[in-house]
């Protein structure tokens, strides 16, 4: 059987990212969160903030450690599988990838230790710095893995040098024309991901009438947040929408599967586009609606994909789903937090069964939406690496055969698929034993306590006993 | 315009040399993990690297980003050569990663997470091994590719470098393992320290001779004169250290061991350096041929030399609040 080496690597990448993506999706925010609490815990010493902070940092320490090794993948995916688009882009590009290791990675590594196993070596505030020190690391990620990523769709500020990009401009580079709006959407989707977790984490416990003090702290915290947050998000993407129609159209084209150019377009709702005969089956519209979205004037244009040459067009069908599965899952997310305000105005809030089990059922929304919003915006990227200037086929290494990239594809799905359920169900156990368990057990020696017996008490006992 | 290429060949260097040193160490205390007399002893041994582990890790992000970032064209060329042991390096170093954290939390698969730690440290650090091999004997190239087979680095001596590693990391975390522990759990970390000092004497050994005998250049750079005469020192200072270093593992000394068998590292390293100066592709490009554009180099060095000692100092403090002993905590006998 043949294998194709640029199909395989592609499918290599998506799989590694994917994965890789689902935690920064998560630890972005927690971090933050996390930061959030040790601060309140600081500042007005509350026990109920102790305890949160310690609980949600082991659920933080799990998935942080997933992330670090899923993470040193991926500067390597860029040498194994794509080491043309390596060379050709280096000298734009690398420097932000080092900033990133520099900057983010060494402060969470070098901080996280302290964070989670330190808190009875430090002082208080220094404990509090080190929280603070992780949650900037992994915003700092954040701006420059977005710049990098923004500047393969929007290129600014290069010059190109027999066949290599060289740098001319590094302000253009980083804030390169769709960066901001990429960074605000990213971070703050991150952010919401996280919200609903905690929220979903928050219901369970209501529900079930445990740790109720805690759980309403978290439960009104992250609706007052994802309060001012989901909307704002809306409003963001509604505004990278209108920067990727400047820069992106056969993007944007793609994703609203629009053949024609024309004024006054309809808002597409479902369709299945056919790539081959340039046209969409069974489509369901709202008349005015695209312009009116799309360019925020009902008699504005908006190009179609027949003004791109064929083999320069996105393959529409994915794009085009991705982005309504988005879209529509931020919508629920703005239909919960609308009944969160009045249930608080009507004081039921923590006592609503149906909201508290929508809530709890809740927690995977915001992975979705940023793994679909992740796939509307690289897919339709395609079929480029570089927008416009370097095609995905020309990316790929020479020297790999098929067999070489269906082994190493093989080597990660296996390895992926046993860490990560087994994460995801060490993660869902310390949210069953729940933030009471551990209040204090890092805390109460005064020596360098080893992580295995904080970490392991509680759920081992049978086994210290004997 | 500056020539900031040597400036970025010390950074990586270092960067590379620091990342061999720390995540050596802890990828060997991975290694011996696997003869700790039981659970308890296993506890401490994990222990003595869990609070520091993974900011040596990000050395490796570091060293791969640099010589993408200063050097990218041998990254472009080097990487795709060693697909395999690269990504068997990746997937090995997914289990030793994700082990520290759910053996703790695993109890039912705990057996499992155990091997995974171990095996993962093994099998990350002889890919290493094998990489430094393939490196040394150089790669099949053609304009700017690598042009060769993704099995091309598997030779005799990339496997018997893959071995050595073994012994090396095994040296370092034996170290690590003897100034961070006492009583019974030392006195066996002496014991394998020895075992894989050895191991690393016949390896420093077999590929001093091994290298010159396969490779007419190397030879050349060493034995030519005055060249001789200028580099007498380093296998002398290397002799020298291996006695220090035996003296250390087998006397009382607590951080002897580990220092020496940095030093040794460090002794090795620039001997594979000497011999492929000023090479960053051996036998196709140097250094400088190998750079990225000037103001790319310069860019960086900015932020870099700004951020590097910062990252030292804060990575020292991390290392200092861990300072000391590790013991099972009084509340659990």
């Amino acid at each position: 059987m043949e294998f194709d080496a640029l199909l395989l690597s592609r499918l290599q990448f998506v799989w590694v990212v994917a994965w890789h993506i689902l935690l920064p999706a998560f630890t972005v925010g927690l971090a933050s969160f996390i930061a959030v609490l040790e601060g309140l815990h600081f500042f007005t010493g509350k026990p109920v903030y102790f305890r949160l902070s310690g609980f949600w940092t082991k659920i933080f320490a799990v998935s942080f450690g997933m992330g670090v090794v899923s993470g040193i993948v991926m500067p390597f995916q860029f040498g194994t599988n794509w080491s043309r688009f390596s060379d050709a882009t280096a000298d734009v590009l690398s420097p932000l990838l080092a900033y990133e290791g520099l900057m983010a990675f060494f402060l969470e590594s070098a901080f996280l230790g302290v964070l989670l196993f330190g808190r009875s070596l430090v002082p208080r505030w220094a404990h509090f710095v080190a929280a603070l020190m992780v949650a900037f690391g992994t915003l700092f990620s954040s701006f420059w893995i977005l710049a990098t990523n923004s500047w393969m769709q929007t290129p600014a500020g290069y010059a190109i040098e027999n066949g290599r990009f060289v740098p001319v401009d590094w302000m253009a580079i980083i804030f390169n024309p769709s960066f901001p709006y990429r960074l605000a959407h990213t971070v703050t989707g991150f952010y919401v991901t996280t919200g609903f977790v905690v929220l979903s984490v928050a219901a369970y416990y209501l529900r079930r009438g445990r740790f109720v003090e805690e759980a309403r702290t978290m439960f009104s915290m992250t609706l007052w947040l994802l309060t001012v947050l989901v909307p704002l998000q809306i409003l963001i993407g509604d505004l990278h929408g209108l920067n990727t129609r400047e820069h992106q159209p056969a993007k944007l084209a793609a994703i609203e599967a629009r053949w024609e150019t024309a004024s006054r377009v309809p808002l597409s709702l479902f369709a299945i586009p056919d790539q081959e005969a340039e046209t969409n089956h069974f489509e369901i519209e709202i008349p005015l609606l695209g312009s009116l979205i799309l360019t925020h004037d009902p008699n504005g244009t908006v190009q179609g994909l027949k003004d791109f040459p064929k083999d320069q067009r996105a393959p529409v069908i994915i794009p085009y789903f991705a982005f309504r599965i988005m879209v529509g899952l931020g919508l629920i997310m703005l239909a919960i937090v609308f009944v969160s305000w009045v249930l608080r105005l009507r004081r039921d809030l923590y006592i609503t069964e149906w909201y508290l089990r929508l809530c709890q059922y809740a927690a995977p929304i915001g992975f979705v939406a940023v793994i679909a919003g992740w796939v509307t915006t690289e897919v339709g990227r395609q079929p480029w690496t570089v927008y416009g200037l370097m095609r995905t086929a020309d990316s790929v290494t020479p020297s790999l055969s098929g067999t070489d990239v269906a082994l190493s594809l093989a080597g990660y799905m296996i390895v992926y698929l046993i860490m990560y359920p087994a994460g995801g169900l060490m993660m869902m156990r310390l949210v069953k034993r729940g933030p009471a368990d551990q209040h204090d057990d890092a805390v109460e020696s005064g020596r360098p306590r080893g992580p295995v017996d904080a970490l392991s008490h509680g759920q081992s006992g049978s086994e210290k006993a004997s | 315009m500056i020539d900031f290429v040597p400036l970025w060949t010390v950074i990586l260097g270092l960067g590379v040399f620091l990342y061999v040193m720390l995540d050596g160490f802890d990828l060997g205390v991975g290694i011996l993990y696997g003869f700790a007399p039981g659970r308890e002893a296993r506890n401490l041994v994990m222990n003595s690297i869990a609070p520091i582990w993974d900011g040596n890790e990000t050395w490796l992000v570091l060293g791969i980003v640099g010589l993408l970032a200063a050097f990218p064209l041998a990254f472009a060329i080097i990487i795709p050569a060693v697909y395999f042991p690269i990504l068997v390096m990746l997937l090995a170093l997914v289990f030793r990663g994700t082990a520290f954290e759910f053996r703790f939390r695993d109890a039912e698969h705990r057996t499992f997470w155990d091997h995974a730690f171990n095996i993962g440290s093994g099998v990350a650090t002889f890919a290493q091994g094998i990489v430094l091999g393939a490196f040394i004997q150089g790669f099949e190239v053609e304009g700017r590719h690598f042009v060769g087979s993704s099995f091309d680095c598997f030779t005799p001596f990339s496997i018997f470098t893959g071995i050595a590693l073994l012994f090396g990391y095994g040296l370092l975390g034996a170290g690590w393992l003897i100034l961070k522990t006492e009583g019974e759990l030392q006195a066996w970390a002496r014991r394998l320290g020895f075992r894989c000092f050895i191991g690393v004497g016949l390896a420093v050994a077999v590929v001093s001779v091994w290298t010159p005998l396969v490779d007419s250049r190397i030879a050349e750079r060493w034995f030519s004169w005055p060249n001789i005469a200028y580099l007498a020192p380093v296998p002398i200072v290397t002799a020298l250290l291996a006695i220090w270093e035996w003296r250390a593992i087998r006397g009382k000394a607590e951080v002897a061991p580990f220092a020496a068998a940095i030093c040794l590292f460090a002794m090795s390293y620039l001997g594979v350096a000497i011999s492929l100066w000023p090479m960053i592709v051996p036998h196709a490009f140097t250094l400088w041929e190998a750079a990225s554009a000037p103001s790319t180099q310069a860019f960086l060095a900015v932020g870099t030399l700004f951020l590097l000692p910062v990252i030292l100092m804060y990575t020292g403090w991390s290392y200092w609040v861990f300072r000391g002993k590790v013991r099972a905590d009084i509340g659990y006998h």
